[in-house]
């Protein structure tokens, strides 16, 4: 028994990346939620050991008004701060930097996206912002097409991970392309998350039995009718997702296979 | 003296320092990142970094994302 209660994976089934090691394979966004005590309670939830979180101006005119940290605490998550909004690298860099100076993390997620119907990434100013990134000393999770081709110069420019989409963010639309999260999960020596598209607790399921490190999601649970309990869900979908990739599924046949003998039929 | 602060435009008595410009407009230091005039400064220099007139002054902070 590990530590979820769940018999059969271990509890050293960890996954690490930039150096930092994670039992927890789902990590949350903390954007849409209707307040920040939701959004901490779905994090909990979730099992989550890591969220995302955005930069932004202070709000000048009600300085009192709820903060993030005050309920998403750092010292209860690993904050990945995020680019989120950002269209060029100088962009991402100058938000990153002021992320670093906010909590001090060097950790960040990178996205820089081409338009704002779509939010699909733009992968030459993404790889371009990544390398900007890595000589400012971050280590960089980096959000990105299911695009193999890209995914590989991603690695080779020294990202902490890779993490193609299932479908454009906030869709819901679950993993469109199967066969090229294969392809990246194959050929990547650095974690592969599934970021953005999930949409229920079976598309995570999906993402692990593929074989991800794990999945970051936030509009599946934030905009469930239950968050919380849409969290809870996708913990055990996540769980049962690495289980399954790691028992390894039973090959697929194009006819039936009786589970009772044949034999001493009476 | 005129600053503009998050891109808006406001006239604030002189300050001796960033940290008293934090201060007077009731925030908390620890929960904010700020750039004067496009260059980050870190918290442990807001008092001794200066506030001058015309300064261009972006104060952040983690709001949620995804």
């Amino acid at each position: 028994m590990d530590d979820t209660g769940t018999p059969g994976l271990s509890a050293a089934d960890t996954w690490t990346v930039a150096g930092r090691t994670f039992t927890s394979r789902l990590i949350v966004g903390t954007g849409k939620y209707k307040d920040y005590a939701t959004n901490a309670a779905a994090a909990e939830a979730a099992g989550a050991e890591i969220v995302t979180v955005a930069i932004r101006r202070v709000n000048l005119s009600d300085p009192s008004q709820p903060m993030l940290v005050d309920h998403v605490k750092p010292d209860r998550f690993t904050f990945l701060p995020n680019t989120a909004g950002c269209f060029t690298g100088e962009d991402a860099v100058r938000t990153l930097r002021l992320a670093r100076e906010a909590g001090g993390w060097n950790l960040v997620k990178l996205e820089v996206l081409s338009n704002t119907k779509h939010l699909l990434p733009d992968m030459e100013e993404t790889l371009r912002a990544l390398k900007l990134l890595i000589a400012d000393g971050f280590e960089v999770m980096v959000y990105c097409s299911d695009d193999p081709v890209y995914a590989l110069k991603l690695e080779e420019a020294g990202a902490a991970a890779i993490m193609p989409l299932g479908a454009p963010i906030g869709s819901g639309r679950g993993i469109q392309n199967m066969l090229n999260l294969g392809l990246i999960i194959e050929q990547a020596k650095v974690p592969v998350l599934v970021d953005a598209g999930v949409g229920t607790a079976s598309d995570a399921a999906v993402a692990m039995e593929l074989g991800c490190d794990a999945v970051l999601m936030n509009t599946a649970i934030a905009e469930a009718r239950d968050p919380i309990l849409m969290a809870s869900a996708m913990r055990h979908a996540v769980i049962a997702g690495r289980e399954a990739f790691l028992a390894g599924r039973m090959p697929k046949r194009m006819y039936a296979d009786p589970s009772s003998p044949l034999a001493g039929l009476i | 003296m005129n600053l503009t602060i998050n891109g808006e435009a406001r006239a604030m008595a002189p300050l001796p320092h960033l940290a008293a410009l934090v201060t007077a407009l009731g925030l908390d230091p620890r929960k904010v990142a700020i750039e004067r005039n496009l260059e980050i400064v870190p918290r442990s220099a807001y008092e001794q970094t200066p506030v001058a007139d015309g300064d261009r002054i972006e104060i952040v902070h983690f709001i949620g994302g995804g």
